[in-house]
């Protein structure tokens, strides 16, 4: 097969992924969520248990009339779905699957990649948030830069104790590199990247720039039809995002007990799926944080546990080499 | 499609299919959706209630100092990546590990100094 076709695969294999993945976790926080809560979730739709609910919800967004306030600065406000939604999309071309070039471009500098376009997708709530001319969005969108700030920091020095273990910024290769024995040594960071991660999403514990019950959902608030759909599908799309990048950094990507070579995607796939469902988790075990908690948790827990990690990193990278 | 600039072609392309992504389901969005604006819609919604003065309230950026901490600080760890991938390398050895030590001494006491000043929490 010529690399044109390849390329080609690849990248239809990436958007198909993108557009699935969501969805799976969508419909799995759905009925998780409800059967932690002692409910049954979405049973009508498509029959059995409800598994076409998120398809039903897509057929109805998109019959939705589109409304623009008035007031709103109208530019912006019509991009802003788009940023938010397709920086997600671009970061999973970088991330590995499998092993022997199992990944959509495998970059040098992926992981720095990455984060950066993490970095942008946040920037599509702020401009919501900012065009809306809507007070409650604006709280909401100072809040979401707020929190981007102030969890930055510590997921890219969570992020960067992994490239100092390894020595590459390439995807595949710290996956190559990975041995089990980086899950109690990489721990601390790996918890800090996760944490960070979840409050970059503005996931509950951390969903205070868009609390629904305070500032009626914040940036989003003005936002109707598909445009609404795509901030929803890029929240989605994050948790996938986040645990591939998790799973991808500290627990080894394709590498499980048996059959890494043969069965790499399936152990992928496994990893980023549990910890989608943790995500899930999570946000049904804890309140909200409060703003004042929020910062606090970032700059006095998890900056001063990324150091630490980042410490340990050297020294026993320097001791065993 | 090879080389430095090769790898990049595709992620540019990745880049140009979800805009064609979102670009296009709000194209066929136009031709299913009814557009009947009329000015009790196109009002903010803000809460529920008539929005009461401007839509531009005045608000007071409660974080702007550590906004310029966040500044600083990820400025110095974007020079940790580079450092990451050689720090280990023949020839670099204990020196730059404790270089290493006093860029964390750098950050920890400008957090500390931060702390104690009371800047980061949302006054």
């Amino acid at each position: 097969m010529s690399d044109l076709a390849i390329i080609a695969i690849k990248l239809l294999l990436v958007v198909v992924a993108f557009l699935v993945l969501p969805l799976i976790v969508g419909q799995v926080e759905h009925k998780a969520m409800a059967h932690m809560q002692g409910r049954l979730g979405p049973m009508y739709a498509g029959g059995f248990h409800g598994w076409a609910q998120l398809v039903a919800d897509g057929v109805k967004f998109a019959q939705k009339e589109d409304v623009v306030p008035a007031d709103a600065d109208r530019r912006i406000f019509s991009l802003a779905p788009a940023v938010a939604l397709i920086p997600y999309l671009v970061v999973l071309v970088v991330i590995p699957v499998g092993p022997h070039g199992q990944v959509g471009v495998s970059l040098d500098p992926g992981l720095f990649f990455a984060l950066a376009m993490i970095g942008v997708a946040v920037l599509g709530a702020l401009m919501a948030g900012w065009s809306s001319a809507n007070k409650y969005s604006l709280l909401g969108g100072m809040r979401v830069a707020a929190q981007l700030l102030s969890y930055e920091l510590p997921m890219v020095l969570a992020a960067s104790s992994v490239a100092m273990a390894a020595g590459t910024l390439n995807l595949s290769r710290i996956v190559d590199h990975w041995e089990w024995w980086w899950l109690p040594w990489q721990a601390i960071g790996g918890v800090v990247f996760f944490i960070a991660g979840l409050a970059e999403l503005r996931r509950p514990p951390f969903d205070m720039p868009v609390a629904d019950s305070e500032i009626i959902f914040g940036p989003y608030t003005e936002y109707t039809g598909l445009r609404f759909a795509f901030f929803l599908l890029a929240e989605y799309a994050g948790i996938v995002v986040l645990s591939a990048l998790t799973a991808v950094l500290f627990l080894g990507g394709w590498k499980g007990p048996v059959m890494n070579t043969e069965l790499g995607w399936l152990w992928t796939l496994i990893k980023v799926m549990i910890l989608a469902f943790v995500v899930i988790w999570i946000r049904v075990s804890y309140p909200r944080m409060r703003e004042d908690q929020l910062q606090k948790l970032a700059w006095a827990g998890l900056v001063p546990l990324a150091l630490v990690q980042l410490a340990l990193t050297g020294v026993i990278k320097l001791a065993i080499a | 499609m090879h080389g430095y600039f090769g790898t990049y072609l595709s992620v540019v392309v990745l880049f140009l299919l979800g805009g064609l992504i979102v670009g296009g389901g709000l194209l066929a969005n136009r031709s299913l959706r009814p557009h009947r604006p009329t000015p009790e819609k196109l009002t903010t919604y803000e809460c529920g209630v008539d929005p009461v003065g401007e839509g531009w309230a005045q608000s007071y950026v409660r974080y702007y100092v550590f906004a310029y901490l966040y500044v600083i600080f990820a400025v110095d760890a974007v020079f940790l990546f580079p450092w990451a991938t050689v720090f280990s390398a023949r020839g670099y050895g204990s020196v730059t590990l404790g270089e290493m030590f006093v860029f964390l001494a750098f950050i920890a006491a400008g957090l500390a100094y931060a702390w104690k000043k009371g800047v980061l929490g949302w006054v």
